[in-house]
């Protein structure tokens, strides 16, 4: 338990009368995939708002290496290691691929006194940059205008801009949705690859994906969590099947 | 390759324009240039922050009237010692009015920045720090004297002339490094995707107040070779129809282009001399030249070179 990096207590978010996150307790670890499962408005992308910071919590707390963040604003959060991958594509469009991560990369060594510096060719920035887009499978498409980009490929330049920010902590909101099977079978290996050395927080519907992949499971409805265990645990739940898989599991 | 042809033959251009001998136009282009300063300072915020302030004309007043302010009734101001000062007044003003604004976005961004420029000035307008509303008359030019050595008059048009000219470049030069550097990619990256920007780390807070201060301090130098160039300063300087100006030459010139920033200054001059000389209803002219402007070339006139290009060799947008 206390191998946790990052790890909510009570953690609420309420809108209005409605608890979208409510008493939710997760725990991540490096080198551990931890899944969230959950129908549509269980509160799974709430849950990652809550922890990047991007949504201010009603109630309860969250720790990252033992110290209290719940009041941390997204871009400290980012600093200190915890980057975040978003449902809805979230690039900068004008820019090329390459430019996209540079610039996630440069958030890293941020520089902004060096006025008199050509920001594109400092090396250390341009490898790491370099270095995302390879990983995400991008490489060739380096110099083309995001916009230009196939879906399939700007969601794999959404994640490669996170890796591109050094992160400890990733928390992906679906970043299979919309992909391809060629593509979604890439990303799956993407994550295996990156799992060992990070701890990663993976919203997902794609369930051949989610059992692929995570060590362990926490499944969430109305905002609550139902049930948190292995996999096998979670295949065998009852309430699990009842609440969520129905016929199909 | 092309535009740094086009730059270069502009500038060419611009530095021997006093050789054709009209002061008359020598001290126009002036004005033209000073205004370019003014709108190169604000396309730093629209063009490349995303933040379309309708309250700049206040750095530039603050700018001019800090000259006004210094100089002493019954001699010349020393130009050394006044220009950092009314550049580092209107920066700062600029910072303490940023803290306040950038935090907010879109149309209440607009009207906060309109409400901190009618703020100051009303400043100049109704106090007697100001001199109210007849502004302050400079009975001498500033001197360029600096140890002993006058190396420019500033009395002379045409070395007025040569000073903006060096003034415009400069604040060109210094804008085209600053937004290459990691600070201006990350404004840049602001403008395009704030929301995503501060998820990757950046506290964009601090980078828009910076880039409101720069915008600010730059608007200073202008407003200050402004008063520089025609002895005195009045509220009008810092009014909202001034802040206006300066957008509409952003959006003739085209906005997110440095060059683009300059022509429309240019442009905004020339067509308000123009139509002026025709008709004392000018402004309605100006604003249907403005209309078809936006409509047919919504890029501004800085595009045009690209859209000829394409149309002549069928290319695509880079």
């Amino acid at each position: 338990m206390s191998d946790a990096i990052l790890a909510t207590h009570g953690l609420s978010r309420r809108f209005g009368g409605l608890m979208a996150v409510n008493d939710v307790a997760i725990e991540l670890e490096t080198g551990r995939l931890h899944a969230v499962l959950g129908p549509n408005g269980a509160g799974k992308t709430t849950l990652i708002n809550l922890l990047s910071g991007e949504l201010p919590a009603s109630g309860g707390s969250i720790r990252y290496k033992g110290a209290d963040i719940t009041r941390l604003s997204p871009d400290r959060r980012s600093r200190i290691g915890i980057g975040r991958s978003f449902q809805k594509t979230n690039i900068f469009l004008a820019f090329t691929a390459f430019e996209n991560c540079r610039l996630a990369a440069q958030s890293r060594i941020p520089r902004p006194l060096h006025v008199a510096s050509d920001a594109v060719a400092f090396a250390p920035v341009r490898e790491a940059a370099q270095c995302a887009l390879d990983a995400a499978g991008l490489a060739a498409r380096a110099d083309v205008v995001a916009s230009a980009l196939s879906h399939g490929e700007q969601r794999q330049l959404e994640i490669a801009m996170v890796l591109a920010t050094a992160p400890e902590v990733l928390l992906l909101d679906e970043p299979l949705a919309g992909m391809g099977a060629e593509e979604a079978a890439r990303m799956v290996e993407l994550l295996k690859k990156i799992t060992p050395d990070h701890a990663l927080l993976l919203v997902e519907h794609d369930m051949d994906a989610v059992f692929a992949v995570a060590d362990r499971i926490t499944v969430m409805v109305n905002g609550q969590v139902l049930e948190s265990g292995s996999p096998e645990q979670i295949r065998a739940s009852p309430a699990v099947r009842q609440a969520y898989l129905g016929e199909d599991a | 390759m092309k535009t740094r042809i086009a730059l270069v033959a502009a500038l060419a251009l611009l530095a021997m324009f006093p050789f054709a001998g009209a002061t008359f136009y020598t001290e126009l282009v002036t004005k033209m240039m000073i205004l370019g300063i003014f709108a190169l300072s604000l396309d730093l915020l629209v063009g490349y922050t995303g933040l379309v302030s309708f309250g700049h004309a206040a750095y530039y007043g603050i700018g001019a009237y800090a000259l006004g302010l210094l100089a002493p009734k019954y001699e010349a101001a020393n130009l050394w010692l006044t220009l950092p000062v009314a550049i580092t007044a209107a920066g700062l003003a600029a910072l303490a009015v940023g803290i306040f604004v950038v935090r907010v976005k879109g149309i209440y961004f607009i009207m906060v920045t309109l409400a901190f420029a009618q703020m100051f000035y009303f400043v100049f307008h109704d106090t007697k720090f100001g001199r109210g509303s007849d502004g302050i008359s400079m009975n001498f030019k500033p001197v360029a004297t600096i140890f002993g050595v006058t190396p420019f008059d500033l009395g002379n048009a045409t070395h007025v002339y040569y000073f903006v000219f060096a003034a415009m470049v400069a604040v060109f030069l210094f804008l085209r490094m600053l937004l290459r550097s990691p600070f201006g990619r990350a404004l840049q990256g602001i403008r395009s995707n704030e929301h995503r920007m501060r998820s990757l780390g950046f506290p964009v807070y601090r980078y828009k107040l910076a880039s409101f201060g720069i915008a600010g301090a730059l608007a200073g130098l202008a407003g200050y070779l402004s008063a520089l160039q025609f002895g005195f300063v009045n509220p009008e300087l810092l009014s909202w129809q001034q802040s206006g100006n300066v957008l509409l030459m952003l959006i003739l010139g085209g906005q997110g282009s440095l060059f683009g920033a300059v022509v429309g200054a240019f442009a905004f001059v020339a067509l308000e001399e123009i139509y002026s000389s025709v008709t004392t209803h000018w402004q309605l002219l100006l604003g249907a030249t403005i209309i078809a402007l936006v409509i047919f070339l919504p890029g501004g006139l800085a595009s045009v070179a690209g859209r000829f290009k394409r149309t002549l060799v069928g290319g695509v947008d880079e």
